[in-house]
């Protein structure tokens, strides 16, 4: 425990408090696991409902996913590094890693929004088959949780600007990262129920 | 420093460098089996799913910091009853759908 | 772009009377609220106490006015079906087909929705956060937030009356005739939005009780100790949290399907229409969970108090309290049994609805052991439990029946089912949240509610039950589909007299509830609960006062055994006045709850009329209400001990002038606490 962390030092009841937070926040984290198997299944059932249309062997991009994944792994990691330098209190590091896993994590979404607007150009939007329905939809609501995250990163940012790294704030990061690991972690069944079985 | 507290415990960066190390690994190996189709279709789809699963375990090991000892045991009980969920009801949703669909071809 | 989406000067009822008169009777009733609090001057006490307030107990009695007016709304569809029906024979009624479909389908979003998710809310967060010792819920502010999104979509409901038409698809909204093909407009819609904007409250309700109940508790309040309307708070809890995720999923993806042009349930193009109907009953089933295990818990309480008598049996009840949350997951394909499945599939989903109804069996066993050899009290709560007892157990029993595909197959889908599942709602879900109010009224408010009219009450309901449902099981047997506008059978008619009658009677009742209110505020002075425990209680909500004070308790009790109140009072210590108080730190009241509340009603009405420019405009709002409530680090405020004090000074006062025991005059009284056996 060095001096600095003295800044973080609380009380029991504050203590409570904060693990009230993250244990609610674990909860909600829990029912959005639910809502996505429940989108997973929808897309196991309609994968093979492409109508005539366009398959995922002709429409996905291996490329394009490792792309993807990178990008996002890589910004589980330098968000983590945040919290390590959140437990350092050194708030300059902090900023850095935040910006950084912002920078990635919106270059993700940059990805998939170009993925989206090239199927969408071909003719294979979300209109256009029960299957792509299931695909834009799941991959979408994916990639609405990342940019809710993504603004979540940059009003962090502008607390620990304004505020430093105290009690509440550090809390906060910490739930911020709680989510953001989550994302990663559908991401891995993403890529693996999604776009790794129909480009087999 | 309490660790439950959502403040956090002295962190290295270690759990994190491990972590990506094996998450790449696990990611590599479907993805190169993939693009090289070195496989069967079966046994690709096999160890995409194995290492799915180690990969999310990786994940909550390394990036979530889960394990017995220091995580509350309320989270885990969450965590173990979403499983449970999630196997009852994606299970029981495939069970229902494939059954529709080869009986009525719905 | 159009500046009013698809609003028109057509979305008016004009087109009918009964539409205008339901929009008349809407709009006047919303006007004339505001002219009484206008008229006394209140508008200050309404939104600085009330509208801004995130006092768990202010907050649970707003659910609870909200699901008392929509159950006022609620009932008269129900009324408008049972006369329609009453003379449709052989000729078209009063209702035409497309109004007597917005009524069903309203009916049953109403009750479900915003009369009995409310109800059970309200009753909940009045009440178990004193059940447990505790100050308030986990999460003051987010329990703001449920309660304004689920009155934005009562609202939306509303001004569907006004605006527009109602979903004409029933409460479950099938597709495809739910999708844009088969029914554009904006009904659906409207149910759409007012579903999953008040459902996003629900899941987050969930997790404020979860968390409360797991981490508030007071001293010596270990999970077994906690009364048993508390450990069904749990139980539906996880439940809120774990099923409606589901609901969320066929509603949004039948959003998407009728605003984007998407295929998940369209008929052709890829869409698979029974994914919308599995993805709804996995849902649906937990819901009905979620419902009526409140009610089996204020059960239990009003059994133990009215019986004098220990609760028998608290761990079978536990036990069977969670036997029934996991398995209410295990059983959602009996509400489709018809549709398709093979008999390997019915027969599982048969067999473990079979088996969900041993738990429930099991409890109503403890009910009646803990009435054998008590001393009962006849009061109206008891009475609805009693009513409850009875009437219930033939539903379950319909259930039971219902429950084994191949009757099923006969019975689906006509009024046995109607008959089954009002046979347990009506006497099981509505009675227990009846009784609630009724035992919990002094609590909230400081005095009692009349019980003369309340026992008539009872009486109307009870008798109005039977008439107005057991027709239905016969009508079911005589092979009458639910949801009918019209019929041809004369064979009918009178069964379905009978039970506009038994309607008409619960209507009775439901004056009776209404004239009691009137009758208890006008007679309050005789009426007040002086000491805070007017029934001799057995669990800690009763020692705090009547109304609790903000903070609850100024002391946090020490538990020491099960009927935590109880074994205090036996033991002495009940009543204690402390050597000093110590500051008590509060949340701030804050308008940002109801601000985003507001902006979700708009957000709703928005996306129903195809208004984009205003639905992003709300969103921005909610964004920005969330990023400033989330950079408040200001947002409580310490009473000073002086205070508290002051308060609790004047409680103590207030106890000297009443009887220490309100029961002891009661004939039947069982004799004060004796110390028993802690555990």
């Amino acid at each position: 425990m060095t001096a600095s962390n003295a800044a973080m030092t609380i009380s029991p009841q504050d203590a409570q408090k904060y693990e009230e937070k993250e244990f609610g926040f674990w909860l909600y984290l829990m029912s959005d696991a639910i809502i996505f198997a429940l989108l997973f299944a929808t897309y196991l059932v309609m994968v093979g409902n492409a109508a005539g249309g366009s398959t995922g062997k002709e429409l996905f991009s291996l490329e394009r996913a490792a792309g993807e994944t990178a990008l996002l792994l890589l910004s589980s990691t330098t968000f983590g590094l945040a919290a390590v330098a959140l437990s350092s209190a050194d708030r300059a590091k902090v900023l850095l890693w935040l910006a950084i896993t912002f920078a990635l994590g919106a270059g993700f979404i940059f990805l998939e929004i170009g993925e989206f607007r090239g199927m969408i150009d071909q003719g294979a939007g979300p209109d256009r088959s029960g299957f792509l329905s299931a695909f834009f939809t799941l991959v979408g609501t994916h990639g609405l949780h990342v940019s809710v995250g993504l603004s979540w990163i940059a009003v962090m940012i502008g607390q620990v600007l304004f505020k430093g790294l105290t009690v509440p704030v550090a809390s906060r990061l910490m739930r911020l990262g709680l989510f953001w690991h989550f994302l990663d972690i559908i991401w891995v069944v993403i890529f693996s129920v999604v776009y790794l079985p129909g480009l087999l | 420093m309490n660790v439950t507290s959502g403040i956090p415990v002295e962190r290295t960066a270690k759990p994190y460098l491990i972590g990506i190390v094996l998450a790449v690994t696990l990611t590599a190996i479907p993805f190169a089996l993939v693009a090289l189709g070195t496989f069967t279709r079966e046994t690709t789809l096999l160890v995409i799913v194995a290492a799915a699963v180690i990969q999310i375990l990786v994940h909550l090991r390394f990036f979530l910091h889960i394990d017995f000892a220091t995580t509350p045991r309320e989270n885990l009980i969450a965590l173990a009853f979403a499983c449970v969920l999630i196997f009852l009801m994606v299970g029981g949703s495939l069970w229902i759908m494939f059954d529709l669909y080869h009986r009525m071809m719905v | 772009m159009d500046f009013f989406g698809r609003l028109t000067i057509d979305s008016l009822p004009f087109y009918s009377a009964i539409a205008a008169s339901g929009a008349a009777i809407t709009v006047l009733g919303a006007l004339s609220v505001m002219a009484v609090i206008t008229y006394s001057g209140a508008w200050r006490l309404v939104l600085f106490d009330w509208v801004s307030s995130i006092d768990h107990k202010k907050i649970g009695i707003m659910y609870i006015m909200v699901a008392l007016v929509m159950l006022m709304r609620g009932f008269i569809d129900a009324a408008m079906m049972r006369s329609q029906q009453a003379i449709a024979y052989n000729n078209e009624g009063y209702l035409p087909p497309g109004h007597f479909d917005q009524v069903f389908s309203s009916h049953g979003t109403i009750m479900i929705f915003f009369m009995a998710m409310p109800f059970l809310s309200g009753l909940i967060n009045l009440i178990m956060p004193q059940q447990i010792g505790s100050r308030d819920v986990a999460f003051p502010f987010m329990n703001a937030i449920s309660l304004w999104l689920t009155t934005a979509g009562a609202g939306l409901v509303l001004i569907s009356l006004v605006i527009g038409k109602f979903s004409t698809a029933g409460w479950t909204g099938y597709p495809p005739y739910s999708g844009s093909e088969f029914t554009p407009g904006v009904g659906v819609d409207y149910w759409l939005w007012a579903v999953l904007i008040s459902g996003i409250g629900s899941t987050m309700t969930g997790i404020n009780f979860l968390v409360t109940i797991i981490k508030c508790r007071a001293p010596g309040m270990t999970m077994f100790r906690l009364p048993l309307f508390t450990w069904t708070v749990f139980v539906t809890a996880i439940l809120m949290i774990f099923a409606f995720p589901a609901l969320t999923v066929a509603c949004g993806t039948l959003v998407l399907d009728r605003t984007l042009g998407m295929h998940f349930f369209t008929n052709g193009m890829g869409g698979n229409m029974m994914n919308y109907i599995n993805l709804f009953w996995l849902w649906g089933h937990p819901e009905v969970y979620i419902l009526i295990l409140p009610a089996f818990g204020v059960f239990s309480e009003v059994v133990a108090v009215f019986s004098q008598k220990r609760l028998f049996g608290y761990i079978s009840l536990v036990l069977a309290t969670m036997a029934i949350g996991f398995l209410s997951f295990t059983v959602w394909l009996h509400h489709f049994f018809t549709m398709g499945s093979s008999a390997k599939v019915n027969s599982f989903f048969g067999t473990m609805t079979t088996i969900i109804a041993v738990p429930t069996g099991v409890k109503v066993f403890d009910w009646l052991f803990t009435m054998f050899r008590g001393r009962i009290i006849f009061k109206p709560p008891m009475l609805f439990t009693l009513g409850f007892l009875v009437t219930f157990t033939i539903g379950g029993l319909s259930g039971v029946l219902l429950a084994l595909p191949p009757v099923d197959y006969l019975m689906h889908n006509t009024t046995f089912l109607i008959a089954h599942f009002h046979n347990v709602i009506i006497p099981g879900v509505l009675f227990g949240y009846i009784a609630g109010y009724m035992f919990w009224f002094p609590k909230a408010f400081g005095f009692k509610l009349n019980e003369k009219w309340g026992t008539w009450s009872f009486w109307c309901w009870i008798i109005g039950f039977y008439l107005a449902f057991m027709p239905l099981y016969v009508l079911g047997f005589l092979g009458m589909p639910r949801r009918m506008e019209h019929y041809e059978i004369a064979a009918w008619q009178p069964h379905l007299i009978v039970a506009a009658l038994g309607a008409f009677i619960i209507f009775l009742g439901i004056v009776c509830m209404a004239v009691q209110l009137i009758v208890s505020i006008r007679d309050r002075k005789q009426l007040l609960d002086l000491t805070g425990d007017p029934w001799n209680g057995r669990s800690l909500e009763w020692a705090t006062s009547s109304p609790a004070a903000p903070y609850n308790f100024a002391v946090l009790p020490q538990v020491q055994g099960v009927d935590a109140w109880w074994d205090m009072k036996a033991r002495g210590v009940a009543y204690q006045r402390p050597d000093k108080y110590e500051d008590i730190t509060l949340p701030k009241n804050t308008f940002i709850a109801a601000v985003i509340g507001g902006a979700g009603f708009v957000f709703g009405f928005a996306m129903i009329w195809y208004v984009w420019w205003l639905a992003i405009l709300c969103l921005a709002v909610i964004f920005v209400s969330i990023v400033i409530r989330a950079s408040d680090d200001d947002s409580d405020y310490v009473m000073p001990a002086s205070e508290v004090k002051a308060i609790e000074d004047e409680r103590f006062a207030q106890l000297a002038k009443a009887p220490r025991n309100e029961m002891a005059d009661d004939p039947g009284y069982a004799g004060e606490p004796v110390a028993e056996a802690s555990s």
